[in-house]
């Protein structure tokens, strides 16, 4: 495990790259591009904020927002749509960042809406279809107009369509016939009262740029993302974790691996992969060299159907 | 695949673009093998994963194909799946050792020109395709026109389905005579003729063995090597003022930074600036870069804060630009405009007009002409324009804006108009003076 790379949070904005003469590489393009998206949405909106989970893209968001208005502080606070399966690791990071840049954090509890029964868990168990409500109520308990959320067009070939503003009606809904024309780097943010944006800066970015990208700015990271000896079982090809979620079932066996997170998710869902990757740099090679996506590799809930992701985003869904 | 590209400055100079990165779009009529292309180039640039590639052949096997549809990879909408065509715009990304690329991979029918202007909007380079057995057909001609429109710098035409005209050297060159002739009068700069097979692969990744009369690049050999322009260095310096950071606190008590992307030219602190629209002159104090403070310049693209002499009433929607070749502040616009909404736009229709981070009532004055795809011809008097109608309009806006001609300059000689009521985006615009 490196320590070197591993230093710092978000809210350190000092740059190593590009003191003077510039040497522009591509990450320097697409840090441009999503500050510049940062700007736009914090400048038309009245109330945004930012979705976060303490996933790397989320972690991301934070670190660009940060830079995007230095030295004034990030002008908008932070939503986490908790399913209550979370990794312990996830949670702590998440309140030590919080706590250190000081940005206002708001929780939207999916464990709040069962209790209450608006919500009714799953026969499967998994909550990530769940965090819709949530998010929606959180939506317009708070009027929210504008959400940050960390969506790549590379994730996904329904998210391939998804533009950086993107209108949601008053429930929330996607319609990906009826989208706005984006054109140049003119985002249009009007919208009537009741529907709301989403705002996604990472839109251009892919899996390895923001690998490469908390590399080069020493963007702390959770540690499940780094290989560690964990406790797992297997489920549909997935390397899961066991906990309170309700997993192993009977005849699932438990066993020790060495493994690390692609993505951090809801862990009823989110699989651990095979790998010995303890160094961003290791990492970086695991991911250039991998022959599945990170959704292919890690998500549950987008392979229950051809167009599992797509549906999800209709209804609300990031 | 690797794509950090680690440029010096020797690479490509003070104010070049940055060549790690290349945006193309992707022009095609229905059936020409679009989304084959685009499939084909992931595919065998390694960037289709193993449970992607799983998917689409698992659905071509329920369609009863012999082999993977790669046309699959890329029609993600159920709609389009149904129906087996594009709808809207999608944005793919791979990469090679030489670059990074950003697809827009747009719609091929006529229903959806303003699709293909969207993507040729932030494109440095097109593809245009053309189905070798039926050459250059009025959709051609018309991407040839958008890309014209667009200012996109670069064309390739890729004959495509050379396979089933048994790869014959006379096909393609007279295609490729016939659209370069073409494109040279609609003042395209530089068109790269490829003749390509996306369903066998031929000459889009690795060269082919059956055109061997083809001495020139496949197509991702030249997406690799095609050199950016990008923004020349005497590019005249423009900002529009984005946000303006106070943050009022103890170390930064005086701070007032003006937040920004660059889009051309140079800053440098100590350069003299004119602030548009109002027009008074001053100079820069300082420039920061995301957390660095007093950068020694700001090039095009770069996301900045600028600082100034003096303490200026200057906000979000102004203008900082250099002294020298300022934009022209005017209230009466002419532009070449694509409509986008399916309500028609009038003259005498109020909008809002927003270019740049300035938005601004404006009346649209009068319709000049309306271009006839079929044709090309300028029709004058139209009564309305229609979804997806390219024609010439003039507007009066409320408050002085300053313009670049689009030729000049894309990101301030473009524009958008907008439905005051629902915020609806109606219209594309780019500037010009002349009709």
């Amino acid at each position: 495990m490196t320590t070197a790379t591993r230093t710092g949070t978000p809210a350190d904005t000092g740059t190593p790259a590009r003191t003077g003469a510039p040497a522009r590489t591509h990450l320097d393009a697409l840090e441009a591009e999503a500050v510049h998206v940062f700007r736009e949405a914090a400048a038309q909106f009245e109330r945004p904020v930012l979705l976060f989970s303490g996933g790397k893209d989320s972690i991301v968001m934070l670190h660009l927002a940060a830079k995007a208005f230095w030295p004034a502080k990030v002008p908008f606070g932070l939503l986490h749509v908790d399913t209550g399966h979370n990794f312990p690791e996830v949670l702590a990071y998440r309140d030590r960042v919080v706590a250190a840049t000081g940005v206002r954090l708001d929780v939207a509890r999916v464990q709040d809406f069962i209790d209450d029964g608006r919500l009714r868990e799953r026969p499967d168990g998994t909550r990530n279809p769940l965090q819709t409500v949530p998010l929606l109520d959180a939506i317009a308990t708070h009027r929210f107009d504008a959400l940050f959320g960390g969506g790549r067009r590379d994730e996904e070939k329904a998210r391939a369509k998804e533009r950086v503003f993107s209108l949601r009606d008053e429930f929330g809904q996607w319609d990906p016939r009826r989208q706005r024309p984006e054109l140049w780097s003119l985002y249009n943010g009007r919208h009537s009262p009741g529907e709301h944006v989403r705002v996604f800066p990472l839109s251009n970015w892919t899996e390895l740029d923001v690998w490469q990208y908390i590399e080069r700015e020493g963007i702390e990271l959770p540690e499940i993302y780094f290989a560690h000896q964990r406790e797992v079982f297997s489920r549909h090809g997935m390397w899961l974790t066991a906990g309170e979620w309700g997993g192993p079932a009977e005849g699932e066996r438990v066993e020790t691996r060495r493994v690390r997170y692609r993505t951090v998710g809801d862990m009823s869902c989110t699989g651990a992969v095979d790998s010995d990757a303890a160094t961003l740099t290791e990492i970086i090679a695991e991911i250039a060299a991998s022959t599945l996506t990170e959704r292919g590799a890690t998500r549950a809930d987008d392979k229950l159907s051809e167009a599992a992701m797509e549906d999800r985003k209709r209804e609300g869904y990031f | 695949m690797t794509t950090e590209l680690h440029a010096t400055e020797a690479d490509f100079g003070e104010a070049a673009a940055p060549a790690a990165l290349l945006r193309l779009a992707t022009a095609g009529s229905v059936d020409d093998g679009k989304s084959t292309l685009v499939g084909r180039l992931l595919h065998d640039t390694k960037q289709v994963f193993a449970d992607q590639l799983d998917a689409v052949e698992r659905v071509s096997r329920e369609r009863g194909l012999d082999g993977a549809d790669l046309a699959l990879l890329t029609d993600g909408l159920r709609a389009e799946r149904e129906q087996g065509i594009t709808i809207d715009v999608a944005y793919r990304y791979f990469a090679t050792p030489a670059r990074r690329f950003i697809l827009a991979d747009t719609p091929g029918h006529v229903q959806y020109t303003r699709n293909m202007v969207t993507g040729a909007s932030t494109a440095q380079l097109t593809v245009v395709l053309v189905d070798a057995r039926h050459g250059v057909v009025e959709q051609t001609r018309r991407h040839a026109a958008v890309a014209a429109l667009l200012r996109v710098p670069h064309v390739v035409l890729a004959v495509n389905k050379m396979d089933l005209v048994d790869y014959q050297e006379h096909v393609f060159a007279a295609i490729a005579e016939e659209f370069t002739a073409y494109a040279r009068e609609l003042g395209v700069p530089a068109v790269t003729a490829i003749p390509i097979s996306a369903l066998r692969g031929d000459n889009v990744v690795e060269p082919s063995a059956h055109t061997d009369w083809y001495g020139g690049p496949t197509l991702l050999e030249h997406l690799e090597t095609v050199e950016l322009d990008g923004d020349p260095a005497d590019s005249p310096a423009r900002m529009p003022v984005q946000y303006v950071l106070r943050p009022q606190r103890e170390e930064f008590r005086d701070y007032r930074g003006y937040a920004g992307q660059v889009t051309s030219g140079v800053f440098r602190p100590g350069d003299e600036v004119v602030l548009l629209p109002a027009g008074r002159r001053t100079t820069i104090a300082g420039i920061d870069r995301l957390g660095e403070q007093d950068v020694e310049l700001a090039l095009a693209e770069d996301s900045v804060t600028i600082r100034l002499a003096e303490e200026i009433d200057l906000a979000r929607g102004d203008l900082i630009a250099a002294v020298e070749r300022a934009p022209r502040v005017t209230q009466e616009v002419t532009a070449t405009v694509c409509h986008l909404a399916d309500r028609p736009l009038r003259a005498g229709d109020r909008v809002l007009l927003r270019h740049g981070t300035a938005t601004v009532k404006a009346l649209v004055r009068s319709l000049d002409s309306v271009l006839d795809l079929q044709t090309l011809r300028r029709e004058p008097g139209p009564e309305a324009l229609h979804a997806n109608d390219i024609g010439r309009v003039t507007l009066r806006t409320a408050a002085p804006l300053p313009l670049d001609d689009y030729t000049e300059h894309r990101r301030t000689g473009s524009f958008l108009l907008v439905d005051e009521a629902d915020g609806t985006t109606l219209t594309a615009g780019m500037v010009s003076a002349e009709h």
